[in-house]
């Protein structure tokens, strides 16, 4: 990853921009050319942390940031409703496998993370914050980063995250962070009011933490120059698959898909369908999906890109097979506490494999009843997620549904249908 | 999210599902809300336009959603308002 121009200083706040409603992707990006691993050149770069504010929930309403880690709340919510003396975390888990952007986050721009972080203990008044990170490089970048900096407004504490899909889903990392197995727990009492030990929790993705920061330094305005006007500012997106140059970018939202393939170096080849959202997202045909623009959440008319994943699947990979591996792989990493999701999320698996492989008009409906049976019915949303990946497959591949039963597959046109053209 | 008091009205029956065992009294005290998955889990009605989750209860059942969170051998159901 290279960037180039730094940010503008605080002393040089850009101006608005009210005339344009749609910037598709700001000249250098913002994080990406605010990164800085070591302290000294994150200063020349960025100036000195922003001071904690009690206004900070307006200036982040003002900004319209929404949360990056995929779930697209409105960030100013989740710090204006929290309980007294919380506890806040930042969030770099990343348990996504095809996300990578907050992994570069934490090992290219540590100081940006607890600059937010920092920023937010401060300015709601918290006694405590940590940092999640995987480890290896991130949770050692960020070591290193707190050792440089000296003292924090809030002491930061380091945890080393657990693997696993679901090790960065907020009520999981609540429950690491106090020492107890990283498993989502019921949300009937909401980790604003009793998260770790008890106390009030906010929990941030990183990205979101780096947001914040910036727009403390160069104000709502500047965050809202690029971007639409429903949905302001930058998001990371991880681009993999079938794209030239496969890896982390910064891009408006807004942008289209095929705009942020083309920041990918541009596609390989033919392209069937692109992931949007990682594998707790949606299908998306190419060619109706290439010109529709990326939103953080559902939007009648946009694509929500959740924490920033994208997957182009080569037209010589199995739509059907491909799913199938993700619903197996979201039925492994089920924490098993819930009965739905322990025994509804196998039984979709196998519905898949089964229409992957030599399918029958069964399988389909069957796969379908599972979709319906596991959402919305657990702790955390892994069922709603696979329920909603298993129905985009349905729909986006129902040609491949029909075509496997007479033993041919569209990825390999009328070569026999098989269940290990699973792409990742 | 679905807005609170959608639809039925009433407050909203809320199962932790990290303690439910599918034991199954909540689906036999509140048969017009609650029906069986293939698995023994209590599972709620459709409910028109409403995304599927924690059902609400019709005020007139208030009675038996009080028995239903009382008789749970798990302590799963809780009684919510609000989203």
């Amino acid at each position: 990853m290279t960037t180039t121009a730094p940010l503008p200083r605080s002393t040089a706040r850009p101006r608005p921009n009210p005339g344009r409603p749609f910037t598709p992707v700001s000249p250098s990006g913002r994080l990406l050319a605010a990164a800085a691993p070591g302290l000294a050149e994150h200063l020349r770069r960025n100036g000195p942390p922003p001071s904690p504010s009690a206004d900070l929930p307006d200036l982040v309403e003002a900004a319209g940031l929404t949360g990056r880690g995929g779930a697209a709340f409105p960030t100013w919510r989740k710090l204006a409703s929290v309980g007294a003396r919380p506890i806040v975390i930042a969030n770099g888990a990343e348990g996504e496998p095809a996300s990578g952007k907050d992994a570069w986050l934490l090992r290219s721009a540590p100081h940006l993370v607890l600059d937010g972080l920092g920023l937010v203990a401060g300015s709601v008044g918290a006694s405590r914050a940590y940092a999640y990170a995987p480890p290896g490089p991130g949770a050692a970048r960020l070591r290193a980063a707190l050792a440089e900096r000296g003292r924090e407004p809030v002491p930061v504490e380091v945890v080393e995250a657990v693997d696993g899909f679901l090790a960065g889903e907020a009520s999981a990392v609540a429950a690491r962070v106090a020492g107890l197995p990283a498993r989502p727990r019921d949300k009937a009492v909401r980790l604003s009011e009793a998260g770790v030990r008890g106390r009030p929790t906010l929990v941030h993705n990183v990205e979101t933490l780096a947001h914040v920061a910036q727009i403390a330094r160069y104000g709502p305005g500047w965050f809202r120059r690029v971007g639409t006007p429903d949905e302001p500012g930058t998001f990371l997106a991880t681009l993999s698959g079938a794209v030239a140059r496969p890896g982390v970018r910064e891009a408006a939202f807004g942008t289209t898909l095929a705009g942020l393939a083309a920041m990918a170096g541009g596609l390989t080849g033919p392209v069937a369908a692109f992931l949007v959202g990682g594998y707790h997202g949606r299908w998306v045909p190419a060619d109706a999906g290439a010109g529709l623009g990326l939103t953080p959440g559902p939007r009648p008319s946009g694509l929500a890109v959740g924490a920033g994943v994208v997957i182009a699947l080569p037209a010589s990979s199995c739509g059907l097979g491909a799913s199938a591996a993700i619903l197996r792989y979201l039925a492994e990493q089920s924490a098993g506490a819930c009965g739905p999701c322990r025994l509804g999320l196998p039984a979709l698996a196998d519905a898949f494999a089964e229409l992957a492989g030599r399918g029958n008009p069964r399988a389909a409906v069957s796969a379908a009843r599972l979709a319906g049976l596991v959402a919305g019915r657990g702790a955390c949303h892994n069922p709603d997620g696979a329920a909603r990946l298993a129905r985009s497959a349905l729909e986006v591949f129902a040609d491949d549904v029909a075509l496997h039963q007479t033993g041919r597959c569209q990825a390999r046109s009328g070569r026999p249908a098989s269940r290990g053209s699973a792409q990742r | 999210m679905t807005r609170p008091g959608a639809d039925r009205g009433g407050p909203r029956l809320h199962i932790d599902w990290t303690r439910c065992e599918g034991r199954g009294l909540c689906v036999e005290l509140l048969p017009e809300v609650l029906d069986s998955d293939p698995w023994g889990y209590p599972i709620a009605r459709p409910e028109p336009g409403r995304a599927p989750g924690d059902p609400s209860v019709p005020a007139a059942l208030s009675e038996y959603l009080d028995a239903a969170i009382e008789a749970c051998p798990r302590v799963a159901l809780s009684r919510r308002h609000g989203g």
